[in-house]
């Protein structure tokens, strides 16, 4: 029996925790997790985080977090690949639980956002770009999928507003998770008279950047005491794929070949198609971001990703629910932890513990984290047990 | 500053200096050294002419570290005639003016100041309109 399952998920709320240090959060998410998991002892920890080196100041998280965390000792390292370190942190977990060379891994994806501001800020998150190449020209992440979003508008014919049923369907989910950032819903008209940040992109184009924490327990049915009646979640399909770093290198920019990638290899590994798949928890924190990848995973064919959002498609009730929990435009952008996020909100809708937020009969759910512009994309998909 | 990269990449910054591939002559830039088209070893070194077209391109008004002075800033992603894409920041044009598709050349300005004690200032390409139709 090598199945990989999810034993116990937690998370903090997402936003601007001045007053709790990124240790504090770490544990808290943790906390929850093992306790949600009736009290498994885990016996490694693989943090995803992004850039507490630069942003916090703080390398060595892993034996860090696993010390605050009363798990001194533990083997415990950072698993790192941007904003998607969260998706890579559960991809090397779920390996070493999958292979056995480990019965139960701790993932914890955590992030402080806000220690920063300003020109120092923007240089750190700059960092995750190529810094021979993009960043001596002044671009930013921001930048980047400003641009990515001018030419996909060009080519495509979308309207100034044509990207608002991305932030219309977040911040509508948002309003009932006690964890979001923004529970509030908002309007076309709040979309259209947003400020503009790097145009076309405005800024409810983007996701705000906040601090948080989430954690996962990993583990396989033969090792628990006895199967009681805990509410499993199966791991079904885990794959990384990547691209190239920079965005000039790429032979064709308005396709995400690693999201594309990634999405293949776990729905082949898992013998699914799309058409199998309840929800999809997209990395929006960019909403062409979130336009990209339902193209380039092929719930939508090229040039019409918008149009999902438009015409409601990605709503709760609608034909492929995606950032049911508000995703990272409204629950929040935590960094490296947001791929951690996903997972946790995943294991809440096929448990039936979504609350208001529950997309009906959900039995199949799929998460995808990118790290830039897809220069990394992560794909997991989770059964309900 | 990071001299020692800014030494490394003086042909590039100075010179749009990339490699073209012995084996399938396609013209590379920024330089790799294995061949993004047929896979092979290209590191022959290939001197752009510096002329291309706007592809993409954005306003910056939250500058990072370095680039502060500048705001606002337009960087594009420029399509070079010999087929490569670069990343630049556009110079003498307003923002209001750049167009997808817009002919522009290569010049050297000011790219960054460091903010370290000795004031260093990096140079490298920038891009401009055209001047003159070639
Ligand atoms: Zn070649």
């Amino acid at each position: 029996m090598d199945e990989v399952i999810i034993a116990g998920v937690g998370q903090t709320e997402v936003g601007e925790h001045w007053e709790i240090a990124l240790r504090d959060l770490a544990f808290a998410a943790i906390q929850e997790a093992v306790r949600d998991a009736g009290g498994l002892r885990p016996q490694a920890l693989f943090v995803g985080n992004m850039l507490a080196p630069s942003l916090s100041r703080q390398a060595h998280l892993g034996a860090l977090i696993a010390d605050f965390a009363g798990l001194s000792g533990i083997e415990a390292v950072t698993v790192e690949a941007a904003e998607a370190s969260g998706g890579a942190a559960l991809r090397a977990a779920y390996l070493a639980v999958k292979s056995g060379a480990l019965d139960i891994a701790l993932v914890v994806g955590v992030e402080k956002m806000t220690d920063r501001i300003g020109p120092s800020a923007e240089e750190a998150l700059t960092s995750v770009t190529d810094a021979d190449f993009e960043s001596p020209q002044g671009l930013t992440p921001t930048a980047q999928a400003a641009l990515l979003m001018r030419r996909y508008m060009h080519e495509h014919g979308v309207p100034s507003d044509g990207f608002a049923g991305f932030a219309l369907t977040a911040h509508a989910n948002a309003v009932t998770n006690p964890y979001a950032m923004f529970r509030k819903a908002i309007t076309v008209e709040t979309y259209r008279k947003a400020e503009m940040v790097s145009d076309p992109l405005n800024l409810f184009d983007m996701a705000p950047s906040a601090d948080g924490a989430a954690a996962l327990i990993l583990t396989r049915p033969d090792v628990l005491p006895s199967h009681g009646d805990r509410p499993w979640v199966r791991i079904i399909g885990s794959a990384i794929a990547t691209d190239t770093l920079a965005l000039h290198d790429r032979r064709d920019m308005l396709f995400f070949e690693a999201a594309q990638r990634s999405a293949s290899y776990a729905l082949k590994q898992a013998r699914l198609t799309l058409d199998q798949i309840d929800f999809f928890e997209y990395h929006d924190v960019f909403s062409i971001y979130a336009a990209l990848q339902l193209e380039s995973t092929g719930f939508a064919i090229r040039g019409h990703g918008w149009k999902l959002a438009a015409e409601g498609a990605i709503g709760l009730q609608g034909r492929i629910p995606c950032a049911t929990f508000g995703g990272m435009k409204a629950r929040g952008f935590p960094g490296g932890a947001a791929g951690v996020y996903q997972a946790v909100e995943a294991v809440l809708q096929l448990r039936g513990e979504a609350g208001k937020n529950q997309v009906p009969g959900a039995r199949i759910g799929m998460i995808q984290s990118l790290g830039g512009p897809a220069a990394t994309a992560v794909t997991h998909l989770f059964q309900a047990a | 500053m990071e001299i020692p990269r800014h030494w490394r990449l003086r042909k590039q910054r100075y010179s749009l200096v990339g490699e073209v591939c012995p084996h399938c002559q396609v013209r590379i830039f920024p330089p790799r050294d294995v061949c993004p088209s047929c896979g092979k070893e290209a590191r022959e070194l290939y001197t752009f002419s510096g002329r291309g077209e706007v592809y993409s391109y954005t306003t910056i008004y939250e500058a990072p570290s370095g680039f502060e002075q500048q705001v606002p800033y337009t960087v594009a992603l420029i399509r070079l005639e010999e087929g490569p894409m670069v990343t630049a920041q556009l110079t003498d044009v307003s923002p209001e003016e750049v167009q997808i598709g817009m002919p522009v050349e290569m010049v050297t300005r000011k790219l960054r100041t460091d903010g370290d004690e000795r004031g260093l200032i990096l140079y490298g390409y920038k891009f401009r309109p055209r001047l003159q139709q070639a």
